[in-house]
């Protein structure tokens, strides 16, 4: 009885506990198991796979364009420009021209993901720092993006718009009209946002200095999206490889230096006004034209290798294709972002609290189906 | 730098260097036991400083299992295939390149859970996404039959 007492008080022992796999702010089935000591945080292991399918494995088996239904699952909230690192692959192992509408359309689509993925951060973060409101403010906007997206193509989340050559179909009459709503209607709502959290003094306590990443260590890690841009480094894919409409379109790569919690936030604020303006530049110059190449009914990509990357709203996702030139690829492995942006956790928690490392972990935004694919 | 100096600069740091001009990419394969010390001067030599692993890919070639590492240099933009591969199935090991570039702590152990590929000085090797006990599904010949139904 005494040992166990002596046990319990003594200072230097370090306590171990489970966060997840269901936790609510760990966003999905990730369990973390920190160990403690006192309130200080001394590492954090992540344990994952609870939500691994095996979406390489699969791919060896079917076609390309079933390959692109699969790509939704793993990032869900960024499903489109996921579809479109798959077909840009493939147009460009097959060297086909697609038409003007369709880089355009596409264009306007992923900046539309990129706005309802960062509304979706907004409010998570807000309510995993005690903020319900957010969650409130950051759905009822995101309801106008999705309604969108359901009258363009009938899914809200897993849109399954691309196929290699182009779109599956042609935009709803109301696109143009509805897009230039939201957006009239987000640029009056987005200053709201800032009104309610990002001047809020807890919450600048809570995540100014908090979780800091340096530039070499995001570099080494291999970190990129507003992550990896929060601690300066360049690694914005529509700038140094521009692909769709970017090279043709004026945005500022948002770029800070402190690398803490906050910027990290800041960083997706300033790019949902970026994406607003790249909309505002495209959406009234829509070409006219087909919406999609004819394809054959089945597509071979010529023997060899390709790599293609895009920029999803949490960094760089790759998509690496083997081919030995059958109808299924060889080898297909998708470089994602949220399993590099892991890695990163258990340094930049290390000396901080436990209710540090929710806001830590709420600010690399980690999508877990991505992590486990 | 164009594609064609960089192939005949890193051409020059070893003889058994093989370079392959791609369409997309240089692509330089390595015998696995000089991968470590390429990789070292890929990221060290102030004309190719590679120091971003972007993408780290473990392959089931058939015969072979081979390690594929795309780099890019954030300083002067420029990208590389890394290729190794082995033909020991039964006991594949190739060094570790987390020291270099910490992002493939991870990748490694995702590619040692997927395909058994060992990686040597790495420091935390286990298993990540399935139990020790599963098979290595990314290998051609890997066969599970217990979840497949395959038709007769």
């Amino acid at each position: 009885m005494e040992e166990a007492v002596k046990e319990i008080i003594d200072e230097n022992q370090e306590y171990v506990i489970n966060m997840g796999p269901q936790h609510p702010s760990t966003h999905g089935v990730l369990r973390l198991v920190v160990s403690l000591k006192g309130e200080i945080v001394k590492n954090v292991e992540p344990h994952i796979g609870y939500v691994h399918r095996g979406i390489e494995k699969m791919c060896e088996s079917i076609t390309y364009p079933q390959i692109i239904h699969l790509t939704d699952r793993m990032d869900y909230l960024s499903a489109h420009i996921n579809n479109e690192a798959v077909c840009l692959n493939v147009e460009k192992a097959l060297e086909i021209e697609i038409p003007e509408r369709v880089k355009v359309i596409r264009t306007i689509m992923a900046e539309l993901t990129r706005i309802q993925s960062h509304q979706l951060f907004w409010a998570t973060f807000g309510m995993d720092l005690g903020g319900l409101t957010c969650f409130f403010y950051g759905l009822r906007d995101r309801e106008k993006v999705m309604d969108i997206f359901e009258e363009t193509c009938g899914g809200r989340l897993l849109l399954s718009y691309n196929c290699p050559g182009g779109l599956m179909y042609d935009l709803h009459p109301n696109f143009q009209k509805r897009v230039k709503e939201f957006i009239k209607y987000f640029r009056k709502t987005l200053p709201e946002y800032d009104q309610l959290l990002t001047g809020n003094v807890i919450f600048r306590e809570r995540t100014t200095g908090i979780g800091r990443l340096s530039l070499n260590d995001a570099i080494s890690h291999g970190i990129t999206g507003p992550v990896g841009r929060a601690s300066g480094f360049s690694c914005d894919v529509r700038k140094y490889e521009p692909y769709s409409a970017y090279d043709r379109v004026k945005f500022n790569e948002v770029l800070f230096d402190d690398g803490d919690t906050f910027h990290r936030y800041l960083v997706r604020m300033e790019e949902m006004k970026e994406s607003m303006n790249i909309i505002d530049q495209l959406i009234d110059n829509i070409p006219e034209g087909q919406y999609a190449v004819k394809m054959k009914p089945v597509i071979r990509l010529p023997e060899g290798e390709y790599y293609q990357r895009v920029e999803t709203p949490r960094g760089e996702l790759g998509v690496y294709i083997i081919s030995d030139g059958n109808k299924n690829p060889y080898r297909v492995k998708f470089r994602s972002p949220n399993f590099v942006n892991l890695s990163v956790l258990n340094m930049i928690t290390k000396g901080f609290k436990i209710a540090d490392l929710v806001a830590i972990s709420g600010s690399l935004d980690l999508i877990i189906p991505d992590i486990d694919r | 730098m164009d594609k064609i100096q960089l192939g005949e600069l890193i051409k020059s740091f070893d003889k058994d260097i093989e370079i392959r001009n791609g369409k997309q990419f240089t692509e330089v394969t390595v015998p696995p036991l000089k991968l470590y010390h390429l990789a070292r001067l890929l990221k060290d030599n102030k004309e190719t400083s590679f120091d971003f692993l972007f993408c780290l890919t473990g392959v089931d070639y058939g015969q072979d299992l081979g390690v594929v590492y795309h780099l890019r240099s954030t300083k002067l933009n420029h990208s590389l295939v890394l290729k190794t591969r082995t033909s020991d199935r039964e006991n594949p090991r190739f060094d570790s390149v987390a020291d270099i570039w910490r992002t493939a702590e991870f990748n490694e152990r995702e590619v040692f859970d997927l395909l058994g590929v060992r990686f040597s000085n790495h420091p935390d090797l286990r298993r990540f996404f399935l139990s020790s006990s599963y098979g290595f599904p990314l290998r051609k010949d890997f066969v599970d039959d217990v979840n497949v139904v395959t038709k007769k």
